[in-house]
């Protein structure tokens, strides 16, 4: 324990000249030794969610992941502290362990609570959603040369919530751009570039006609741009990204934008590849906390069938473990993902075969 | 989407209808303190009800059958609540015509793999941004494809989506500019002015050099400069 104290704190010092506190990168976590295990929380979801979550136990058993799940289920009470169906305990599992995967989960509609994605953003100030977006070798879609990442401010922007009538028949919305969070966006976007090999980083924007607040967000871009000469940076408008993506998407490395163009990007680039059964996404927050998720639904009509693809929460898992520094494990189960996927052999409904959720996992499992 | 050329997806045939007065190009912006900003988007009754119209007649005159509207609802509950209250409204006065919702960011996922489910799109002032540019780029790219601008009383043509290379000294000297997008553009400002026969000469003309896939510019994979294009299409009018 002392060690591992001494090690953090001696990476801090030589990684950065200041260590800042609100940086993510300041509290870096040690799994040196292997026989350590991990506890990461798993929220298997609703609709598929405990069928796919079975599958990723699965297969990180026959891998030998050293992670040990705590799961976590959403309540059908409303929580007063939390005030959703996700209980205090849940959000204090996750903030303990710092590392969680998320299945699908499907909001009861009803008043007198919060969503509960919103929720877990909020509690857990998960301020950037990462969505690595590559094609798979095998399973055909109009591109084929995809390989990009896509990292999304998940906390104000657009989003912000902040509506109001102000006579009748006239509605405001408000945009929030804040320095703070563009930069802690930008700054994850850069170092995540340079942790995982990328060259360059686009900031995508609309800053012609949203001069001030895109312009605030670019700002703290090309701040945080100047303290990795290594990496290209540059600045695309919204509308031409849109375009260059469906034309041509092996233009694009590393994106980074505000909250609505982030929306509509990632689920642009998830419907490049094959849709989003089979995108992995993980959310970043304060401190170093992970919650990798499926974003794909709950799917009700295929639930407790054995035909749900397990593909995005795989895909997640592997995201968690990359963060975890697991990169030989997280390695072994992607090819393992896409040798299955690409043989043809085991492939279920959704892409276009007969295999059961279970047969599939099992094939997963044999690549292995 | 023009036959003969090489896109990824066929069967495209879009009309995106974009409401260019309010929403989030209403050029507010405040700062609020010096490291926080404020843009405010603004939706009325009165701009969402006239846009709501024009979709569905130009649905109804020009025989297409389904109107979808894009939006954020779930999000913006107020302000695109307000935008799709109006088109509820007006939907229900053209029982013939098919009317639809579709999320953002879904649009935009189903717009790359499924265009084909698409008619009339109609969409807030920023969205209206985000889905004709990438609808161009499936369907061959902003070089090709033509827009309007529509009033109360004047109209102005140009074209559909920019997508960034307005004002590129280096495409004029080049002569690489590809001028289809603003022929098509003139021959809607025909149809506008009611001279549908001098409209589909010239459209015709263009469909054709495309078809031909000779005379294309750069953006097309062609080698042949603007000039050569025109006069490309001039020689195809009869």
């Amino acid at each position: 324990m002392a060690t591992q104290l001494l090690r953090r704190r001696v990476t801090q010092i030589l990684s950065h000249g200041s260590v800042n506190p609100s940086s993510p990168i300041s509290v870096t976590r040690h799994f040196s030794s292997a026989a350590e295990t991990i506890r990461a929380t798993l929220f298997p979801g609703d609709g598929i969610g405990p069928e796919i979550a079975e599958s990723v136990k699965q297969v990180f058993k026959t891998a030998e992941v050293p992670i040990e799940w705590e799961e976590h289920y959403v309540g059908d009470k409303v929580d007063p502290r939390t005030q959703s169906f996700l209980t205090w305990e849940s959000l204090e599992s996750v903030r303990r362990n710092r590392v969680g995967l998320k299945g699908p989960m499907a909001t009861p509609i009803g008043k007198g609570h919060r969503s509960l994605n919103l929720t877990l953003r909020k509690e857990l100030n998960l301020y950037a959603n990462v969505r690595p977006c590559y094609s798979l070798p095998g399973y055909k879609t109009r591109y084929d040369d995809v390989n990009l990442i896509t990292i999304r401010e998940n906390t104000e922007g657009e989003y912000s919530g902040l509506e109001h009538q102000v006579v009748r028949g006239v509605v405001e919305s408000l945009k929030i751009i804040t320095r703070q969070a563009s930069l802690r966006v930008a700054e994850y976007a850069f170092h995540y570039a340079k942790t995982h090999g990328r060259e360059r980083v686009s900031a995508i924007h609309k800053a012609n006609i949203m001069q001030k607040t895109d312009g605030l967000f670019l700002k703290c871009c090309r701040e945080v741009a100047e303290k990795y000469p290594e990496i290209t940076y540059e600045e695309v408008v919204i509308d031409n990204c849109c375009m260059m993506l469906v034309k041509n998407p092996a233009l694009f490395d590393v994106l980074v934008m505000p909250n609505l163009y982030g929306d509509i990007i990632s689920d642009l680039c998830a419907g490049l590849i094959g849709g989003l059964g089979l995108t992995p996404s993980c959310n970043i927050g304060e401190g170093g906390i992970a919650l990798a998720e499926a974003v794909h639904g709950s799917a009700p009509d295929i639930a407790g069938k054995n035909m749900a693809n397990p593909t995005a929460l795989l895909l997640s898992s592997i995201s968690m473990l990359r963060h975890l520094n697991l990169h030989d494990k997280a390695d072994r189960i992607q090819d393992a993902i896409l040798n299955t996927i690409a043989e043809g052999k085991y492939r279920t409904a959704d892409l276009g075969g007969t295999s059961t959720t279970t047969d599939f996992t099992k094939a997963i499992c044999d690549h292995l | 989407m023009k036959p003969g050329l090489p896109t990824r997806h066929e069967n495209v045939d879009i009309v995106v209808i974009r409401e260019n007065t309010v929403g989030e190009y209403s050029g507010l912006e405040y700062e609020v303190v010096p490291v926080v900003f404020e843009s405010v988007k603004v939706i009325t009754k009165f701009c969402s009800e006239r846009i709501a119209k024009y979709p569905f007649e130009y649905a109804y005159l020009n025989d297409r059958r389904k109107v979808t509207s894009v939006h954020k609802v779930n999000i913006m509950k107020l302000a695109d609540g307000l935008f799709l209250e109006s088109f509820r409204r007006v939907a229900t006065k053209y029982p013939t015509i098919e009317y639809n919702e579709i999320i953002l960011d879904n649009c935009c996922m189903q717009l790359v793999s499924k265009p084909e489910q698409f008619d009339i799109m109609v969409t807030p002032n920023l969205y209206g941004n985000h889905v004709p540019n990438t609808s161009a780029g499936i369907a061959g790219g902003t070089g090709v494809m033509p827009g309007g601008n529509v009033g109360a009383e004047h109209a102005v043509f140009e074209q559909g989506a920019s997508a960034g290379n307005v004002g590129k000294e280096k495409m004029v000297e080049h002569k690489t500019v590809n001028p289809v997008a603003l022929l098509l553009s003139s021959a809607m400002m025909l149809r506008h002015l009611q001279f549908p026969s001098f409209s589909d000469r010239l459209e015709n003309a263009v469909k054709n050099v495309i078809l031909e896939g000779k005379y294309l510019t750069k953006d097309l994979r062609g080698d042949f400069t603007t000039q050569e294009a025109v006069d490309a299409v001039i020689a195809n009018i009869e």
